[in-house]
């Protein structure tokens, strides 16, 4: 699994709780280093001893856990740079939506190597969307859910998102309304910024 | 030419906003070279408010193939790749390619950022619904700010590295209780040394006296103490040019760059043998080592050899050892007078 997963897993763990927190986590996790590196490959085992440490200590389940985790990468002031690169999905969360089957090619093409889940779209209407997110070895889905419910308040949509009750794997998405909000400024060429 | 073909070789029948769409920045203009419309993305470009009625050439200026300046020359390089740049943005060069239209009606130029994709957009503040699908101008902005956010991280990522091998290097190098250099250390410093024809260096070899009656009598903590104590000693007794280094346990080294002289050797030798036979008080107890010393020096060789040194130096120390300690010997060759000890 790729260190960018891993580190946006220790980044949220020690912002929102402490580094002395990370270090409990780590150790409980039987985690072999200090640090997870952004640019290094790492075993899908060692993500998820980590999440089910930090789920334990934290006492929640490594699902909501995981939706935190999501949307801390979407807000987080420090990381805009995953919001920017989200937002080029699409004018609006609409757009975005029939464009997210994208964002594994999207991903790839930023980190060539990036071992990247599969998103498989299901539309009925204009406003429902059921995504299914497969990746073997880790259920990423909860922090898909955290993601896109943070990118919806970005765009400033309103928007129904739940993983579906029966299969962990697929979210379903309702568009309420479109254009329920300002929602963030997105300036396309503010990259060096 | 059947009918059909032919309609379809000269009309498009296509509406001025799906012309809009399909090429946000294109310049349709008529036969006397007035603008009859101009692309919504190209108009926020150009920044010259309604483009309509404009003459072509004041809009637009192209300096590929050749500089133009008149219609048909212009149409003249239908079907060219042109370079060329907007007059309300002369800073950015673009590319373009324009059509005649059939009898003469004018023509169609179509133009694209090119490698001035990011400052245009940036410059005039550009958004996605400003770019057909078709263009792949935002999957490149795209990529060249998922690659600002990359090398950045590869930047840090090295940093980290390059810091731990230094960290590693460091601690490969020197002596963990004591600081000093250790027996690596050592030779790297001699092996820098030698790299210089007229390096001149003495190497002095120092063995505490009495230190295992400390460590039996006070027990290996206070012993510890007793050699953090020394390397203090050393430390302070050599320039910043020197190096200290422990080499063994109770056995160091002190390495001497610029400096041959006999008796000033010997004068440093009996200052550190005076300040390590002082009594230190350590962990309570009142505790009294002392130092011997052999030193050699790298004018007695022809070629230095730095195991060679060590051994001479250890000779000499060897020597004062028997004499009876708390002494300092200089190293003489064979064939001179045998080593000599010195009170």
């Amino acid at each position: 699994m790729h260190g960018l997963v891993n580190k946006a897993l220790q980044g949220f763990l020690v912002e929102t709780y402490g580094r002395q927190v990370w270090d409990t986590v780590r150790r409980d996790a039987a985690l072999p280093f200090e640090d997870f590196e952004a640019m290094l490959n790492y075993e899908p085992g060692l993500t998820r001893a980590v999440v089910a440490a930090a789920a334990s200590r934290l006492g929640t389940t490594p699902a909501s856990l995981l939706e935190d985790v999501g949307t801390w990468i979407v807000t987080d002031p420090a990381r805009d740079r995953v919001r920017r690169l989200l937002r080029f999905g699409g004018a609006d969360f609409r757009d975005f939506m029939m464009s997210v089957e994208q964002v594994p090619d999207r991903a790839r093409m930023a980190l060539p190597g990036f071992d990247v889940p599969r998103f498989t779209m299901e539309r009925s209407g204009r406003s429902r969307f059921g995504l299914t997110i497969e990746w073997p070895g880790f259920d990423i889905a909860p922090l898909v859910v955290g993601a896109l419910r943070a990118m919806a308040d970005d765009y400033g949509a309103l928007v129904l998102i739940e993983p579906d009750e029966d299969d962990a794997r697929r979210i379903d998405v309702e568009l309420l309304d479109n254009r329920h909000s300002e929602g963030r400024h997105f300036d396309l060429g503010g990259a060096a910024r | 030419m059947s009918r059909v073909d032919t309609i379809l070789h000269r009309v498009i029948g296509l509406p001025g906003r799906g012309l809009d769409r399909l090429l946000p920045m294109h310049l349709w203009f008529g036969p006397s070279g007035a603008v009859n419309r101009a692309g919504p993305t190209l108009e926020k470009l150009a920044a010259r408010g309604d483009l309509r009625g404009r003459d072509v050439f004041d809009v637009i200026d192209i300096r590929q193939p050749r500089a133009i300046d008149s219609l048909p020359a212009l149409l003249a390089v239908e079907g060219a790749a042109l370079g060329l740049r907007l007059t309300g943005l002369p800073d950015l060069p673009l590319r373009g390619q324009v059509h005649g239209l059939a009898g003469g009606s004018g023509g169609l130029l179509n133009i694209s950022l090119g490698l001035s994709f990011a400052e245009a957009v940036e410059a005039r503040g550009l958004t996605l619904s400003d770019f057909s699908p078709c263009d792949q101008t935002v999957e490149l902005l795209y990529l060249r700010e998922a690659i600002l956010a990359t090398t950045a991280e590869t930047r840090r990522l090295t940093d980290r590295l390059l810091a731990a091998r230094h960290a590693a290097e460091a601690r490969a190098t020197s002596d963990a209780l004591t600081g000093l250099a250790n027996r690596r250390g050592l030779a790297a410093r001699l092996d820098e040394l030698l790299l210089r024809p007229d390096a001149e260096f003495a190497l002095m070899h120092i063995d505490l006296d009495y230190f295992k009656q400390v460590n039996d009598e006070l027990g290996h903590a206070a012993g510890d103490e007793v050699l953090v104590r020394v390397a203090q000693i050393l430390k302070s007794e050599v320039r910043d040019t020197d190096l200290a280094a422990r080499i063994g346990g109770d056995e160091f080294v002190l390495l001497l760059s610029g400096c041959d002289e006999p008796s000033i050797l010997s004068r440093i030798a009996r200052r550190v043998m005076d300040k390590l036979s002082r009594p230190m008080e350590v962990e309570g107890s009142i505790c009294q080592v002392g130092g011997s010393i052999g030193t050699t020096r790298s004018s007695l060789y022809a070629d230095p050899d730095p195991d060679q040194m060590l051994r001479d130096a250890d000779e000499a120390l060897y020597a004062s050892k028997r004499q009876g300690r708390g002494r300092h010997t200089l190293f003489r060759p064979p064939g001179l007078d045998a080593a000599r000890g010195l009170p």
